[in-house]
Parts: C-alpha cells; structure tokens; sequence
C-alpha cells in the first residue's frame, strides 16, 4: 500500500517524499507554520517556513530562529512536493498549507474561520482531495453572529458602564483577539489600555496592520485615569492582583466558549461576548463542501462527534491524534493561544 | 415575556450580588402583578408541572434542527443544560413576544393534558419565533428547575427593596403551598390576612458546621447537645383540627406519613413542632436507605407501613395553642414542648423526643459526639440554652458538629461531563476499589464535588489526555489517580455492584502521594460496615 502523502507521526504532520512538517509539536529540521499561536508554532525546529506575514509574530515569540516569509500562492517545491500557503482568516499572518505531488492535493487547515474580520487576510476556499481540519467547535451549538452585531454589543456594554462610573476590563488572548478587539472598538466612547502581554504583541503587529493607539498599564498609570476606559487583557489577568486597579470594574470575556453560560459562569465573569477566530459548526460544513474533498480528517476539537456526523454525511472521515490543543475551553496558567 | 426574558438577561450578565438585587427589585417594581407573582414562583422552584415530556423535547428538537438525534444527544451532553441546548440548536431568530409570562404559562398548564400533536406544533411556533433568551427562557421553563444563580434569599432580598416588607415577614408569606395560577400578587405579598396562614410553616432556622474546637464557645453550661438525626427535617402543624407535614425543601409531604395522622386528636390545635422523621423499622431507628424506601412512592401501601414505619423524632417547638413562640429562649420551648410529650407519649402514637444533654465539660461533648455512630445519629447540635428559633442560616447560637466522615482511598475509573456552571467540564467521577486478588478496581461510589475549581481543570485535562473508551457521556480512563473519598455512612446493598452503599460520597483530596497499588480494598470497605 502506498505511503499517504501526510502522515501523523510522534512529532506532527509529516510528509515523507519532502521530509518535511507541518506545524510540527516536536523539534524537527524543516517546519512549514501556519500561524503564530504557540500550540502551532513551536519552539526548537531547524528551519520554519511560514507567510511573511506571520514572521515577525513568530520571531517576537520564538526569539533568534532560522525563517523563511512566503507570498500567498506561492509554490515552492521541496523534493518534487508542491507547497503554497492561502489566507485561513484566523489571526493575522494565518495560513492554510497546500500539499501536492504527482496531482494528489492535500490542505492542512492550521486554524481558520470563514467570517472577514477586517484584520486577517480572508480565509479562501482551496480545493482538495484531502482536508485536514480543525473542529474546536465542531457541534450544531455553535452559532456565531456576524462581528458588527457583537462589536454594537460591546461598545454598548462599555458605554454603558462609563455611564456607571466603571472601568470595562475586557478578556482575550494576547495574539489575535486582542487585536481584533481593538480593531473595532469605538474609540470615541473613551481610551484603550493594555496589559502589558497585550502591547508588547500589539506593537509587532503595529509592523503589519492600522490599529487604534492603546496605552500600556504601568506603575505609574492612575486609577482615576482608567475610570470609564476599558482595558484590553490576557484571560489570565482575571483574578490576579494586576486587576485590582481597575476598581470598581466590570468583567467580560470575548471567545467562543462563551456560547455556554456554564463557561462563563464558572469564571465568574460577568459579560461572555460570542466572538470566536474559529469556523462554528455551519461554517466548518460549508468549508468542507467546498473544498470538494472526499476524505476529511478532523484534528482538534470534538473530533469524535465531528467526524461521525461527516462520515453520516458521506464523507470517507476519520480523526487522527495532535498535540494542538483539544477542547480548550479551559485556560491554563500560562497563557494559551487560542480562542 | 420580554421583560422576563430580559430580566435573566441581566441577572446572567452579572456576578455581583448587589447588581442582580438591583435588577429583580426593579422588574418587582415595574413588572405586572400576575407576572411578579409567577417571577417568585419559578424562582422559589414552584412551576407548573412540566406539559412535554422531556424525551420528546430532544426528539422534535433535533428534527427541528435537522440534526440526527445522537448529535443532539452529544450537544446536550457538552452544553450541560437541556433548555440551552435546544435555545442553541433551533436556527436562530431575532423576533420577540408580546405575550406576557402569566399568558405563557397559562398556556403551559392548558399544554399538559393536549395531544403530542398539538404539543409539538405549540413548540415549533414558539422555537421558531423567540429570539435566543426568550427561547431559552420559555424551553426552561417547560423543562424543569429554574437555577440560574439566584437563591430564594436573594429574591426575598429583592422584594424587601420593591416592597419595604420586613425580610422574615416575606420569608413567611413565600412559604407553603400557594398555587401561582391563582394567586394574586396582593395576597401572596401586599395583605395580610391570617386565614391564609393555616398551613403555612416557618422558615426553618439551620446551622453552620463549628468552624473551631467547641471550647471556644465559651462556657459548657450555657449550651445544650442533642444528637443530629439522620432523617427528614420537619416541621408538623396542627392547626383548625388539620396535620400539615413540611420537608425542609418547602415541601408539602403530610400525605407521605399516614402515620402522623394520630396526632390530629392528641396534639391541641395551633402547635408547631421542629423535628427530624426517622425510619423505625423492628421499634429501632433504622438507616437512610431505609427511609428512602419512603420518599420516593407515590402510594404508600399497607405492606410498606409495616415494614418501615416512621416516628417524628421532635427537636422543637415553634407554636403553642395558637401563638408563635419562635422568640422565647430555646430552654422554656424546651420545657412547653417535654410538656407537651408527657401529656401525649404513648407507644401508639409516633412522636418521640429528641433528648437534651447537659454536660460539665467539653470534654464530655466529645465523647457524646464519639457515640454517635453507636446511637445512629450523625453527630451532635450545640444550642445555646438562651437562643430563639431564627429564620434561616445563622452562625452564633447554634452549631453542628458532625462526626468525621468515614473515608477512604480510591482510584478514578471513569468520568462525566457536569452540569450547570460545570458543563463541558469532566467533574462527574467514578471511583474503584481494589478486589480481593488486587487485579481489578470496582466501581463503590460517584463523587461530584470536594475539589476546588483549578483542581478540577487538571483533571478534566487529564481525563481530555488519557480517555480509553467512550460510552454515550462516559469516559472510562487509565486507572492512575487515587482520591481519598469521605462519606456519612455506610451498608450493605444488594443493589451495587461492589455490595456496599455509602451515603453522601464526596473527595476528600487528591493523593497525589499515593501510587494506585496504594489505594484501599474492597474489604478494607466493608470492615467499616457497623456489626
């Protein structure tokens, strides 16, 4: 039997005519990224081939490393294998990777979502014999509303609370969502601040996209200043002494997982905003479609469930095993990079 | 509905406490009455009895989603609530109803005795023409228990700010049995009116465990001990020649006790008595479980009166011949209420007084509470002789002081997704011993709670990482982490598997110091089984 083009082997996706990985979860020599998130751009491979995009976010985090930046639809060949990256729309600088040899195409999706978030580059359709897919939300619970709908709601909610004499603190991971955040905040209603995790990542990402001026939270920062502002911090600020200058503060978070109120409500936030870089169950389907695959593999996410609906569906489905982070509707104490 | 709807809206988009007094007492302040009145009822967990059956929920959900029924199943299993699940699945609306929650719930109650074709029509026009929280709102209030982060006490608090009606005055009014449907806000709340008042019991006064060694209570002879029943708590009325029996939970179980019937002659109109009901089975208290063979049937057969009867065993009185006596000390409605036994015990009739024990020393209220596995009881009370009967949770005058929970180390075997502010979080777990030969653990308990929040992260990551098989919403996973497992009591059962029940099973903590081979046999279990 013939070898498939991508396997999963003990260190990630593997491609052996190439020898190369994609987003591999272990030291390797040639790494192809497909964004900048840490689950997915580890540290310790040789060489790391990534959309020029996402270099300086991976150099911010990786430190000194050996990098190639590639055009969107760029081919380049390694040992007769085709390799191009296209947008996925999940963060800024995110790609699908594009696999083919002897005219058999294979697209690893790394994350994405179908929704224009007015930052990232828009996730287009690639297509496909074999569509290697995340499902971080793959079940019919998950519905999102466009983004405007949720950013109305959030610059009322912070409106509102300036008119209660609070300060807003709002939560989202340091790479992606806080920048879409900030993106489409209404910056008349008052000032941004940030963490400091925040800025720093904004400040890299300044290089590549127009964001509205935010300022950092130091020593030296005033309560009085930052009453009816809203700040802009990594979920794991919540709880922390850091916060309690912001008293008196209202809390919110922006992800996914606030669909459930259960999620929210355990973390004691006090406002969840369903605002997710991820596809939800509709977009995952239609993506699926149009790719025109017949044989889907589901990485991360409800795996189980996902692929058992595909494979009711039709679809030559199955789910292999990654070290991308799975369910991840719980934060660790170090900041993990996804929502 | 809208305003009900937003009302929960509010209280869900907010942790703080005062916020959410806030916005109840503003919906008490503005709402409609007929509404107000149904806003308490579902909120002290008085709804009408649920129209669709649950089952049927899922089935026409998932066709109305057109989604396969498993999947369904899968999404229910993850997002921990059957209301919010199908407010998720059901494609999206934005439009909202005019109709009040009085008129939805008339409805509700003239759904129940309808065909399951009209129960399904009256779904899918609601489903599809509610926006997310009304949609969720209504589901909730067809399926089951509204628990949405307000306790009675928050609400009666809220009432307080609407109303300017004494706290403990309401707590009162709240109580008993009143039919949401007919009652109006003005009776329920605003008038007072005593007629109404014949069945109603008093908010029970409950303690807090003793946080510190009881000498720190100051001096012994100022307190009193008597043994912590293991029963139902209780409160028995006699009033206008009727028995009334309330469980602690507000319920009304006078039909559950034929036994108590007896009383009604013996003991004199307008008395209250605080007690716990007990099991009694061969003239001895008998267990838990055997009480248990009692609160769940509906008909109470001849045979099973035979078999487990019950007595009251009394604590207390809160009324004598008419007038509420909850104010005097708790040594004189002692006294009323020995008196009141003497004048009425006989071995006919089952009421039995729960004894006072007065001691020189705290040392000699330790050795009582040793006892107390010996006499059945689950450890002591400390009241302080002078105390009067409060209105509910109340440190100062009275405190428990339980046994320590027997306990045990076993390993995780499997797991389950939780509920409520738990879900899509594995917080539900098995819990296996070792057999005889030490090569295989079987399952003795489930346990849900005793670990704090980060700890139940970790093991719920765990489990993500080392699942072996799946069953519908259980995992079952790699045997390798031992928790020491506490609880109340322990017999045998022809029902479990390992042969033993144990009551209240909760995790003590997690050994991370103990390798799995460590953990306890199963006969290290039934050695704790009381001869």
């Amino acid at each position: 039997m013939k070898t498939p083009l991508l396997v999963f082997n003990q260190k990630g996706i593997y491609c052996e005519v190439a020898d190369v990985y994609l987003d591999p979860w272990k030291p390797v020599k040639k790494a192809i990224i497909s964004h900048g998130h840490a689950d997915h751009s580890r540290w310790g491979h040789q060489q790391y081939i990534t959309h020029h995009t996402n270099v300086p976010i991976i150099k911010h985090r990786l430190g000194d490393i050996s990098v190639t930046g590639k055009a969107w639809n760029e081919t380049f060949t390694i040992n007769g294998v085709k390799f191009s990256l296209h947008p996925a729309g999940h963060i800024i600088g995110s790609s699908q990777i594009r696999v083919e040899y002897k005219g058999e195409v294979w697209v690893f999706t790394g994350d994405y979502k179908t929704e224009d978030d007015g930052l990232a580059v828009p996730y287009e359709v690639i297509k496909c014999h074999t569509f290697i897919t995340e499902c971080t939300f793959g079940l019919p619970a998950f519905k999102w509303v466009p983004q405007e709908q949720v950013f109305h709601d959030i610059n009322t909610w912070w409106q509102q609370n300036q008119d209660d004499g609070r300060t807003s603190v709002l939560f989202g991971y340091s790479l992606g969502k806080a920048q879409r955040l900030l993106k489409h905040l209404d910056t008349s209603v008052g000032k941004i601040y940030t963490h400091g995790a925040i800025e720093n990542m904004t400040e890299v990402i300044r290089e590549i996209a127009d964001l509205p001026p935010t300022e950092k939270i130091t020593r030296d920062t005033k309560k009085e200043d930052l009453k009816g502002n809203i700040v802009i911090a990594p979920p794991s600020a919540h709880g922390s002494p850091w916060i309690k200058k912001m008293v008196p503060y209202v809390t919110a978070s922006a992800s996914g997982w606030m669909t459930f109120r259960g999620a929210r409500r355990r973390r004691a936030i006090d406002k969840g905003f369903v605002l997710s870089d991820h596809c939800d169950w509709q977009g995952l389907l239609n993506s699926i479609k149009a790719t025109g695959a017949e044989k889907i593999i589901c990485t991360h996410g409800y795996t189980d469930i996902f692929s058992r609906f595909l494979a009711e569906q039709g679809y030559d489905a199955r789910t292999e095993q990654t070290q991308y982070e799975e369910e991840s509707s719980e934060e660790n104490s170090k900041e993990k990079q996804e929502s | 509905m809208k305003q009900f709807a937003e009302l929960i809206r509010t209280l869900d988009s907010t942790n703080k406490t005062t916020l959410k007094v806030e916005a109840l007492s503003h919906y008490f302040k503005t709402a409609s009455d007929k509404d107000k009145v149904w806003t308490i009822a579902i909120l002290s967990h008085r709804r009408p009895p649920r129209p669709v059956n649950t089952n049927l929920m899922r089935q026409w959900a998932s066709t109305f989603a057109k989604i396969p029924l498993w999947l369904f199943e899968e999404s229910y299993h993850i997002v921990g609530d059957l209301a919010e699940t199908i407010a998720l699945v059901i494609p999206p609306s934005s439009a909202s109803s005019e109709k009040s929650l009085n008129q939805f719930l008339q409805e509700m109650i003239e759904l129940k005795p309808r065909s399951e074709e009209e129960k399904k029509e009256y779904l899918y026009e609601n489903w599809f023409t509610l926006n997310y929280y009304e949609r969720f709102v209504f589901t909730k209030l067809i399926t089951g228990s509204f628990r949405i982060g307000v306790s009675q006490k928050l609400m009666t608090r809220a009432l307080l700010k609407a109303t300017e009606i004494d706290e403990d005055i309401l707590a009162y009014k709240l109580m008993g049995n009143w039919d949401p449907a007919t009652t109006t806000f003005t009776d329920l709340v605003l008038e007072e009116k005593p007629e109404d008042y014949l069945s109603k019991p008093y908010p029970f006064y409950l303690a807090y465990a003793i946080e510190d060694e009881p000498e720190t209570l100051g001096d012994v002879k100022e307190w009193v001990a008597e043994h912590k029943w293991d029963g139902i708590r209780s409160q028995v009325i006699i009033r206008n020649g009727e028995l009334f029996v309330w469980s602690r939970g507000e319920e009304l179980v006078t039909d559950k006790y034929p036994e108590f019937e007896k009383f009604i002659h013996l003991i004199p109109d307008g008395t209250v008595i605080d007690g716990e009901i007990l099991p009694f089975p061969k003239n001895e208290i008998g267990t838990f479980k055997d009480l248990q063979t009692r609160i769940g049937r509906k008909n109470i057969t001849k045979k099973l009166l035979e078999k487990t009867p019950v007595i009251l065993k009394a604590y207390d009185l809160l009324e004598w011949k008419g007038e509420d006596i909850r104010e005097k000390a708790y040594q004189k409605r002692r006294e009323l209420l020995e008196q009141l036994f003497v004048d009425v015990a006989s071995d006919e009739i089952p009421l039995h007084i729960s004894s006072t024990i007065s001691f020189q020393t705290w040392d000699e209220v330790a050795k009582e509470r040793d006892r107390s596995r010996e006499v059945k009881s689950e450890g002591l009370m400390l009241k302080r002789w002078d105390s009067p009967y409060l209105v509910g949770r109340k440190k100062g005058d009275w405190w428990k002081w339980k046994v320590d929970p027997l306990t045990i180390d076993a390993v995780l075997t499997y797991a389950m997704r939780g509920h409520g502010r738990r879900s899509n979080l594995f917080t539900d777990y098995t819990f296996g011993l070792w057999d005889e030969e030490k090569e295989e653990l079987v399952t003795f308990a489930k346990a849900y709670s005793g670990l704090t929040d980060a700890e139940f992260r970790k093991v719920d990551a765990w489990i993500k990482k080392n699942t072996l098989e799946r069953f519908g919403p259980v995992r079952s996973v790699t045997p390798q982490h031992v928790f020491e497992i506490a609880f109340e009591g322990i017999a045998e059962s022809s029902r479990h598997k390992s042969g033993v029940a144990t009551r209240f099973p909760r995790i003590l903590r997690w050994r991370h110091d103990k390798k799995i081979e460590e953990a306890n046999t199963l006969e290290d279990l039934k050695a704790l089984i009381p001869k």
